[in-house]
């Protein structure tokens, strides 16, 4: 358990500091709330409606598939990285894994799901 | 080139070839009319044949072999036990696939996917089969689990099949995290996630002074007990079999239970074998909780798919008692695997005619006087619930026989009397459908529909029921040979 | 060889298979004609394999075919399904395919006035089954082979004697048959339990091969169950009941399976444990005497019956007590010569019943008067209407009866000779007996059938049976006259003899010891011809020359008579003993411990299921929240176990 207790140590410490932080702003800041003031925070913009608003579906298609194709590319990095190392063997299971990512995407643009319409 | 060709592709051929093929019916798909589609459901059966082919090959080859060969550093490896659990999810996948094209195009559900995912989750079973790695078996369970989960909700449109869909991915995913968390678990306390060194590890050796090693059994225990539906672990199951179109039940029942046991027994032999003391009385009881509840809970349904989920979760607490007997228990394991599998395709296979895209014989008294309208098809489900139940001779008898001297020779008796009584108690449920079928006066016309491919699984499947009952010698000797 | 003897087998299975399957396509003659074809090719294989072991040295005809595989396989024990073809299986093969043939061919005719096209094929499918079953029982190679032919056998015997099921009285004499048999072969599998115990194998050749390694009580004991296993199949006291009811089923069923060949099987299956029962000498002296007292038993109570069947059912039983004394005085040869040819003859008479029962059928239609076709009181002047049926029956009450050089004298005489010549002269005096009545009753059932003036009018427009009917009976005739001249002589040397005698070369060895006082075989053989032909007489001083008046005899000696004419009331005394308690006990077990215990137990355990069923169904209420919670109290239990408690 030894090696565990720095990172407990460590926890406490940052939770401590935190709470301590936001006590310590509460307690001696002025409060002059005016209704912009209460407004919640949404980086700046004027927050309009209500917060359940309709989406249409086709966005979390669209965006399902960007994540899933963005992260398989994501992949490619460390692979470029050590690509010297392992020569040929790395060049073929990268062909074997592109390969299968191209039937997917074959697969999405023949089943009609980039379209938006 | 020498390093790709070093990972010696042979053990992972079978479910190579699985993928491929899933592949080529995913992309072929895409270019054909509704009405072409059948032709990828004989693609697919060319498929499992040929990985059939390609682990006969490897399991004539492997045979006389002193010492197993392993790939891709020792993760994988191509034994007899993997091979034949190959074989035995091939031929499940073959039959499965010979059930649904009727079913399919009656529903307006002829789509490419089907067979694709199929055969995707057969390759998982495939990889799970010859596991040596924490990391393999994860990766197997993942293959196998994701495209059923998918399967499960394949009748869009019909909301009790998205429910099942979801809950099973839900629960499914829920499930996966207990086994990461196991692996994690385990890889804390060894330092190693490879088979071969967690049973040469200290904490194996001494499991009870090691508390993360213990947490990590039970954690990968109860994901695993999740995908073999063991109590307490199981609740999914009926509603998820309930829900899932017929055909996927019927695979489902009969394969996913295999793949869950061979990772089982794989994990517990392979990986915890020097730690037994420590899973198997706990197994012990959570075996006779799952027989028990499994059976209890059939009782009572009026839902013949729902009663043979239920059936399905007591079947693997017998199943379990050969898990617990090692050695001869892998074979009776294997056996019981194969007459049940052939047993509850058939079963399903009569469900399966019993539907016309409309009405579909699920509750019970649809089974009413069905001897007076189709005499074959309620001589054919008799013979599968007799099997189910262990009536001599249909092959469900020796399953049982098989299943219970191991367990005897194991020295779990009281386990055996615990399955033996709860056999006499599932009796009850598999012969009110055949007192349905025979001694009951209709009340109306069955739907029906003929299917030449259908009836080809039923024949197998009987055949198999009826050989297996009467000739069960041949099979087994094949097996030890 | 090998394929021979599967063909063989195969063939009247063969033959119920197709008759099942395409039945319903052919014409109902069709289907008769397929069913005995079958038989008459397994005949023609039986001989071919016959003639096969012919070309071998005497001590080499016994051949065993290849493990086809193992049936059952527990531990050490193995049911090998193989086939042992050697002299005895070859001499059973060939009179149960050549008699059934002529049986087969018989029906065609007999059945041909069934109304139902499904009954006339249904009776083929069951006569085919019980050749093939009757061939699994004398080909298989080991006990446990027999014992599947054994039940296969008894299963068409239920279903032919109940076939006319839809009276109830055939399906009560089916029911009787059947439950009688149960207590015979419950015995029987115990016996073959214990010789698995005792010899660790059940295949004849491991089993006799070992029988001196085995303590005589040990062989008493098995040899003693065997034996109660045949007193069921072949109707011997204390379990001959149910066969003469079995007389209710078609009358070349009773010709076929109730004496030709079923109830022989028990003999055979002496025969074929010769071994066993030769080193068991009080078990043989039991069967002796069970034989000898069944045989005269049963011909006492023949002497007086008047159901023209019912007599035939009797001598069966009184015949068969002679082969069992045959076996157990050791003459194991004289016996299986007696069971070829009471096989002929028996068969020959069952089905000469037959022709009478149809000729007197027509009459009756014709007289437009009702009797009971089977009451020989009704009949009388048969010769002059039915003149062929007459000849081949008057054949078969000669070989019964033993009357010289018929086939019945020549083998009844070899097992009388035999218990004679092995000391056991109290046997022979009692067997000696039992022929004087035999000669009796046979004579007096076809006088009273065939002499005299008709009394019905039935009797008088009594019609010859049709010609597919009385070839069988002809055939069936020339053999009865003429096998034991042909199988039988010289006595003790004919053709049968040295046929047989090697099988039982290891029975025989050291019983060879002439015990017997001064007599030779030949004075035997005329002692014998002077009783048949005295008991013969009498018949026809009684029944023709009216010289004794059987009416003023059965006044004189009414209590004997009754006695008689009741069966020694046996199924009386049954019934009070067994049949009554055992429904007292059942009405007991039905109102008070199954209504009160087990029901109760039974509903105790159904609510508490049903309980325990709800509140599963309450668990299983298909929210995944709650399924994840019980997962995770599930995981927590494991947890807790393996880190808490488990250690």
């Amino acid at each position: 358990m030894v090696p565990y207790v720095a990172i407990a140590v460590l926890f406490v410490l940052s939770t401590g500091v935190a709470v301590m932080i936001m006590m310590v702003g509460s307690l001696f800041g002025p409060r002059r709330p005016t209704p912009r003031k209460l407004m919640p925070y949404e980086s700046g913009m004027v927050p309009v409606g209500r917060a359940m608003q309709r989406m249409p579906i086709r966005f979390y298609l669209i965006a399902t598939l960007f994540i899933i194709f963005d992260i398989e590319v994501i992949f490619l990095f460390p692979w470029a990285l050590v690509y010297r190392q392992l020569g040929v063997f790395g060049l073929l299971e990268m062909f074997t894994f592109l390969a299968l990512l191209v039937a997917g995407f074959v697969y999405v643009w023949r089943k009609g799901a980039l379209e938006w319409e | 080139m020498e390093r790709f060709l070093a990972q010696n592709w042979t053990v992972i051929q079978p479910a190579l070839f699985l993928v491929f093929t899933g592949l080529i019916v995913l992309l072929v798909d895409l270019w054909l009319k509704e009405e072409e589609r059948e032709w990828l459901a004989y693609f697919s059966l060319v498929g499992f044949g040929g990985a059939g082919v390609i682990v006969v090959r490897q399991w004539l080859a492997v045979r006389g072999l002193e010492t197993p060969i392993t790939g891709f550093g020792g993760m994988m490896v191509l034994d007899t036990l993997g091979l034949l659990f190959q074989m035995l999810f091939f031929l499940v996948g073959f039959l499965a696939v010979l059930l649904a094209p009727g079913y399919l195009t009656r529903r307006r559900l002829q789509r490419g996917e089907f067979y694709a995912l199929l055969l995707f989750s057969t390759a998982g079973m495939s990889l799970l089969a010859g596991a040596q790695d924490l990391i393999m078996l994860f990766l197997g369970i993942e293959v196998l689990s994701i495209p059923l989960y998918i399967l499960a909700g394949f009748a869009r449109p019909r909301l009790d099949s998205e429910e099942a869909s979801l809950k099973y991915f839900l629960l499914g995913a829920f499930a996966t995290g207990f086994l990461l968390y196991g692996t994690a678990l385990l890889y804390g306390a060894t330092g190693t996630t490879a088979f071969e060194a967690l049973r040469a590890s200290e904490a194996a050796a001494a499991p009870r002074e090691n508390v993360m090693f213990m947490a990590g059994i039970a954690l990968l225990l109860v994901g695993l007990g999740f995908k073999i539906s063991m109590a307490p672990f199981h609740q999914w199951t009926p509603d998820v079999y309930e829900g899932a179109p017929t055909p996927v039940t019927a695979f489902m029942v009969a394969a996913t239970k295999a793949g869950g046991m061979v990772a089982l027994i794989r994990l517990l032999y392979w990986g915890l074998g020097p730690a037994d003391d420590v899973w198997r009385p706990l197994l012990g009881v959570l075996a006779a909780v799952t027989m028990t509840w499994g059976n209890v809970g059939a009782l009572l349904q009026r839902n013949v798919k729902r009663m043979l989920a239920y059936s399905s979760i007591a079947h693997a607490g017998y199943l379990l008692i050969g898990v617990l007997s090692g050695g001869v228990g892998f074979v009776a394991v294997l056996v019981y695997l194969l007459i049940y599998a052939l047993t509850n395709l058939g079963a399903f296979g009569v469900i399966l005619l019993l539907e016309d895209g409309e009405r579909e014989a699920l509750d019970i008294e649809s089974y009413r006087g069905l001897a007076r309208f189709h005499p074959g098809a309620a001589l054919l489900m008799s013979v599968f619930l007799l099997s189910l139940a262990g009536f001599p001779p249909t092959a469900g008898f020796f399953g049982k026989f098989l299943l219970f001297t191991a367990g005897i020779s194991a020295g779990l008796t009281w386990l055996v009397v615990v399955a033996v009584l709860n056999s006499v108690l599932s009796v009850f449920y598999y012969a009110r459908v055949i007192v349905k079928m025979y001694m009951q006066e209709p009340v109306e016309t069955p739907a029906f529909s003929r299917s030449w491919l259908v009836a080809g699984a039923l024949a197998v499947a009987a055949v198999g029921v009826v050989l297996l009952g009467l000739y069960p010698t041949v099979v087994v000797r094949l097996i030890t040979a | 060889m090998e394929t021979l003897l599967w063909a063989l087998l195969l063939v009247p299975l063969a033959g119920a298979v197709v008759n099942v399957l395409l039945g319903r396509r052919l014409p109902r003659q069709v289907a008769g004609w397929l069913a005995s074809g079958a038989v008459a090719l397994a005949f023609l294989i039986g001989v071919m394999a016959t003639l096969r072991l012919l070309a071998l040295p005497a001590e080499e005809r016994a051949y065993v075919t290849p493990t086809l595989y193992t049936w059952a396989l527990a531990g050490r024990f193995e049911v090998p399904v193989s086939l042992l073809f050697d002299q005895l299986a070859a001499v059973m093969v060939l009179v149960v395919t050549g008699v059934g043939f002529l049986i087969h061919v018989y029906s065609v005719g007999y059945m041909a006035h069934e109304p139902a096209d499904y009954d006339f094929r249904r009776y083929f499918v069951y006569l085919n089954l019980f050749v093939f079953s009757m061939l699994l029982l004398v080909l298989g190679s080991n006990f446990v082979l027999l014992y599947a032919g054994w039940e296969l056998v008894g299963l068409c015997s239920y279903l032919l004697i109940s076939f006319w099921y839809t009276e109830p009285q055939n399906a009560a004499a089916g029911r009787k048959a059947f439950v009688v048999n149960r207590v015979g072969d419950f015995a029987f599998a115990l016996g073959i339990f214990l010789i698995w115990s005792a010899f660790g194998s059940v295949v004849y050749a491991d089993v006799f091969e070992a029988v001196g390694g085995v303590a005589p009580a040990t062989l008493t004991a098995i040899t003693l169950l065997l034996f109660v296993g045949c007193t069921g199949k072949s109707a011997q006291l204390p379990l001959y009941v149910w066969l003469p009811d079995a007389m209710a089923g078609p009358t070349p069923v009773s010709a076929l399976i109730h004496a030709a060949t079923m109830v022989t099987a028990g003999v055979y299956l002496i025969a074929r444990a010769s071994a066993l029962f030769a080193a068991a000498t009080s078990t043989s002296a039991i069967v002796a005497w069970v034989g000898v007292l069944t045989a005269l038993f049963a011909a006492t109570i023949a002497i007086v019956q008047v159901d023209i069947k019912r007599v035939l059912a009797y001598s069966t039983i009184s015949q068969l007590g002679y082969m069992f004394l045959g076996v157990g005085v050791g003459a194991y040869t004289a016996a299986i010569f007696h069971l070829v040819t009471h096989a002929f003859f028996k068969a020959l008479l069952f089905l000469g019943a037959g022709s009478v029962m149809h000729a007197v059928e027509h009459g009756a239609h014709h007289a437009g008067e009702h009797v009971d076709p089977q009451d020989m009181r009704q009949m009388g002047g048969l010769w002059e209407r039915a003149r062929w049926t007459g000849i081949t029956f008057l054949v078969g009450a000669a070989a019964l009866a033993g009357l010289p050089l018929t086939s019945g004298f020549f083998s009844k005489d070899e097992i009388l000779a035999g218990a004679f010549l092995e000391g056991h002269v109290l046997l022979y005096g009692v067997g000696l007996l039992t022929a004087f009545l035999t000669a009796t009753y046979s004579f007096r059932q076809f006088f009273l059938v065939f002499a005299g003036e008709p009394r019905s009018e039935a009797a008088r427009h009594a019609a010859e049976s049709p010609r597919v009917m009385l070839v069988p009976l002809a055939v069936l005739a020339v053999l009865a006259l003429g096998a034991g001249l042909v199988l039988g002589w010289p006595p003790e040397h004919g053709i049968i003899h040295t046929w047989l005698e090697p099988a039982f070369a290891v029975a025989r060895e050291g019983t060879k010891a002439e015990g017997g006082a001064g007599l030779s075989p030949m004075t035997l053989l005329l002692i014998s011809s002077v009783v048949a032909l005295a008991g013969a007489g009498l018949a026809y001083g009684a029944y023709v020359r009216k010289a004794v008046d059987p009416a003023a005899l059965s006044v004189r000696f009414r209590p004997l008579y009754v006695l008689l004419w009741n069966r020694y009331y046996v199924d009386e005394l049954y019934a009070l003993l067994f049949v009554r308690p055992f429904f007292g006990l059942a009405r007991f077990l039905a109102d008070v411990v199954d209504k009160l215990v087990i029901d109760g137990a039974v509903n105790g355990v159904a609510t508490v299921t049903a309980g325990a069923h709800a509140l599963a169904r309450r668990l299983q209420a298909g929210y995944v929240r709650v399924y994840a919670l019980s997962m995770v109290l599930g995981a927590l239990l494991v947890l807790g176990y393996l880190v808490y408690w488990g250690r």
